[in-house]
């Protein structure tokens, strides 16, 4: 394999990719995608919340779903971290807590893929310690 | 935390709350005089002098989620326990700038662990944010910017395999040539 030293490197794996992949359509419209929200503050980071989004990253490519998977601050469950909102088109976030690897692959296969919920969701009626 | 990457990640949470646009790490190593120093400069909304000093109390957060704010505070006490230090620059409205100096040789000093993962991740999360990512040792000073990766991928999408990998790899490729201690 070549390596891969310099910008023009990874300029010429992205031309020879450009001809083999279909380009995501509705990357302008990210509310029909479904989204993945995985927590990185400070308790999540520490809890291995990075292992969590590298997983969804490398599985919903590998599987080919549509969805848009980002970082995002503290959702306040340190308790139960690591954290993800998934967001499906047309529904309302629920939030999961306790995602590891083995979690994560549950919510792509039942959640994401089938519209079922699985267990580990975080109540709606939580409350910050302001309310 | 048990990687200087973690608390990078960790603190570029900070900078995004802040509404940065454009983010600069710098990582310098110098075995002469035994540093190793990361500089996490941003321009957000910035702290006033008041937030300043309470921002390493580990009970002081700016956020309603919860009570506590740990990460500037970890950072210090990593930085401490391995014979360096944390410095925190920040004026409202003109950005903050965050240092840690580590002791390189100190046996406390954690790891820089996969950084490339973590500059992965956040372009990945942020790709409105100019993310810019500096490492210089003696032997020599490798750079890389989001800005030029989006300009080189155009339409083929960051979360592409082959792309991750091949960024995973220049990343590395370039940190082993210029022997940086990870």
């Amino acid at each position: 394999m070549t390596t891969i030293k310099t910008l023009a490197d990874l300029r010429r794996i992205k031309e020879e990719l450009q001809s083999k992949i279909k380009l995501r359509e509705n990357s302008n419209h990210p509310e029909q995608l479904t989204q993945i929200k995985v927590g990185m503050a400070t308790c999540g980071i520490a809890s291995g919340a990075k292992e969590t989004m590298k997983y969804f990253l490398e599985e919903l490519e590998q599987q080919a779903i549509d969805a848009v998977v980002t970082q995002t601050g503290c959702m306040g469950f340190c308790y139960a971290e690591p954290t993800v909102e998934v967001i499906l088109p047309n529904r309302e976030p629920v939030v999961f807590g306790f995602v590891d690897k083995a979690k994560a692959q549950e919510i792509i296969d039942v959640y994401i893929k089938k519209g079922k919920l699985v267990d580990g969701v975080m109540p709606i009626t939580f409350k910050t310690i302001d309310d | 935390m048990k990687t200087i990457s973690d608390h990078i990640l960790d603190i570029l949470q900070n900078s995004v709350t802040a509404g940065a646009t454009f983010i600069e790490i710098i990582v310098d190593e110098n075995k002469k005089n035994d540093f190793y120093t990361i500089k996490l400069t941003d321009n957000g909304c910035g702290m006033s002098e008041e937030i300043l000093k309470k921002a390493t109390d580990p009970f002081f957060t700016s956020r309603n989620t919860r009570k506590v704010g740990l990460g500037l505070s970890l950072l210090k006490q990593n930085a401490e326990k391995a014979g360096g230090f944390l410095s925190i620059e920040s004026k409202s409205g003109a950005g903050t700038r965050v240092k840690a100096t580590f002791q390189l040789t100190n046996i406390d000093r954690p790891p820089m662990g996969n950084i490339w993962e973590v500059l992965y991740i956040t372009w990945v999360s942020y790709s409105s944010i100019e993310l810019k990512y500096v490492h210089e040792t003696e032997k020599g000073r490798f750079e890389i910017n989001s800005s030029e990766i989006v300009e080189i991928l155009g339409d083929v999408p960051l979360t592409n395999k082959e792309i991750k990998e091949a960024i995973y790899e220049l990343i590395k490729n370039n940190l082993k040539s210029i022997q940086a201690t990870i």
